[in-house]
């Protein structure tokens, strides 16, 4: 591993991103907007202060895990990830580059949608806003470590783009959004259990709703730092030097 | 750097299968230091496969390739090969600069090393442009251009001169011969036959199987014809005959 080579990558990735204006605003404006969507559809002062925080738990899960998965497909097709590979480059070189520079654009992202929402659109927060972002940018982690990982079984940038509803949706589902998980039937509760977004929007409503630091929010948030790991980790696994 | 003993490259008995179909039946041959050998023949004879093996990003079935003294792929060979594959891996999202920078970081080159390969491949007028606006011949000067950082001791070109013109062709043939003579060892591969004219050494592959290897007149010499494209018939029908 090398330092240099890492933040060489992660300036290379946030450099791609500013010569894509459109990709960088669509990033950082469509969770304002759906967020701002949500406020005025709920119309509702106490239930948006409940829904708000899970929406903000699953927005960068799911553009990380978006950005990274046609990204790094498009690595593999273009052969720069070979290029790399047949250098001195480590592959956690690579992914600490990835994770730097998807991290600083998450951060980013969520301020922007958490100074609209405690401002503008009126949101109560009970805990620290600092919990929020360390939530928020450990999740568009997970987000980006499985959408490298789900990446390498895409031959194609339009099968990339597919995993997104497959991995993303059923997580969304089940993560207490649209029902909290203990009103589910028992089956669907355990499969939540599993599903490392249940975590991270738990964390999200524990802040939300208390200025503690409870014990929940602390397992919370080592179950959704350790799966970022592990997605990093399996996702690792699928850089390979020598390809068939 | 050209008296060190031993050959560049030494390929013993390499068999690799891709797909469940053998592409290379048991190559062996050498690459002396300091010269420029072709690699030639048909589209789908196993070039690429071939030049992916020497880089060592290819998974080989058996069989052993010898790179500068270290089995291929060897972590201390990552400094020591410049590799360009045949479509131009480089990143169209960033300008010819930005891409050369990076690579040159990764590799732990120079920072003025950049502009050094530009001016080599006749591109210091591109540099700010974005590589996606370049024509197909500059973005594979410009991919080239990566190959030549940190002034590697061998250089694997697969297919540099597509889609190039004359003058073009004759310019980079010309720097492949300047840095032959400073020492380096280049392996160009071609399915041009009148481009074998200009190496001092030529492998000729047909259907994964050498057809011939030796110099540009030993070739016309052993095919009794003082064009290349003909020897190159004459051996293949030689063969045909030797095996009914």
């Amino acid at each position: 591993m090398s330092l240099t080579i890492t933040l060489a990558t992660a300036g290379r990735i946030l450099a791609q991103l500013r010569h894509d204006r459109r990709t960088l605003a669509l990033l950082v404006g469509v969770p304002s907007v759906l967020m701002i969507l949500l406020r005025y559809v709920i119309d509702d002062p106490a239930s948006f202060d409940r829904l708000g925080p899970t929406l903000l738990g699953i927005f960068p899960f799911i553009v990380m895990f978006m950005v990274t998965s046609i990204t790094t497909q498009r690595e593999r097709a273009t052969g720069t990830l070979e290029r790399l590979m047949a250098g001195p480059l480590g592959r956690f070189d690579l992914l600490l580059g990835y994770a730097l520079a998807f991290g600083a654009v998450a951060a980013a992202q969520v301020a922007v949608v958490l100074a609209i929402s405690l401002t503008w659109l009126g949101l109560e927060v009970a805990g620290s806003v600092w919990l929020l972002v360390l939530v928020a940018v450990l999740d568009s982690l997970l987000g980006m470590a499985l959408g490298l990982f789900f990446s390498a079984f895409a031959r194609t940038e339009f099968q990339a783009v597919q995993f997104m509803p497959a991995v993303v949706l059923p997580q969304s589902l089940l993560c207490g959004l649209v029902v909290p998980r203990d009103a589910m039937a028992s089956w669907l509760e355990r499969l939540s259990d599993v599903m490392p977004l249940s975590y991270a929007v738990e964390a999200m409503q524990e802040v939300a709703r208390t200025g503690d630091v409870t014990g929940v929010l602390v397992r919370d948030i080592l179950i959704v730092a350790g799966c970022a790991v592990l997605a990093l980790v399996l996702g690792a696994a699928t850089l390979r030097r020598r390809t068939p | 750097m050209m008296n060190l003993p031993g050959p560049a490259i030494a390929v013993r008995d390499l068999r690799v299968v891709r797909g469940g179909a053998e592409v290379l039946h048991g190559l062996t041959f050498e690459v002396p230091r300091g010269q420029v050998t072709g690699l030639l023949g048909p589209s789908g004879c196993g070039k690429t496969t071939l030049i992916r093996s020497i880089v060592g990003v290819q998974i080989v079935t058996s069989g052993e390739v010898t790179v500068l003294g270290e089995p291929a792929g060897g972590p201390a060979l990552r400094r020591k090969i410049g590799y360009s594959t045949q479509s131009a891996a480089i990143y169209r999202d960033l300008t010819v600069l930005e891409n050369l920078r990076y690579f040159a970081a990764v590799l732990g080159a120079g920072k003025d090393d950049a502009e050094r390969v530009l001016e080599e491949v006749g591109l210091a007028g591109a540099g700010r442009q974005l590589a996606g606006s370049l024509s197909g011949g500059q973005l594979g000067r410009a991919s080239l251009a990566v190959a030549l950082l940190g002034s590697p001791e061998l250089l694997v070109l697969d297919e540099p001169t597509v889609g190039l013109d004359p003058v073009l062709r004759q310019d980079l043939w010309g720097l492949f011969q300047s840095l032959a003579e400073r020492g380096v060892t280049l392996v160009v591969s071609s399915h041009v036959m009148d481009e074998a004219a200009r190496c001092q050494r030529l492998i000729i592959l047909r259907e994964g199987e050498i057809l011939a290897d030796g110099s540009p007149d030993g070739l016309r010499e052993r095919a009794g014809t003082t064009d290349l494209e003909e020897a190159f018939l004459r051996l293949v029908k030689e063969k045909a005959e030797r095996v009914r």
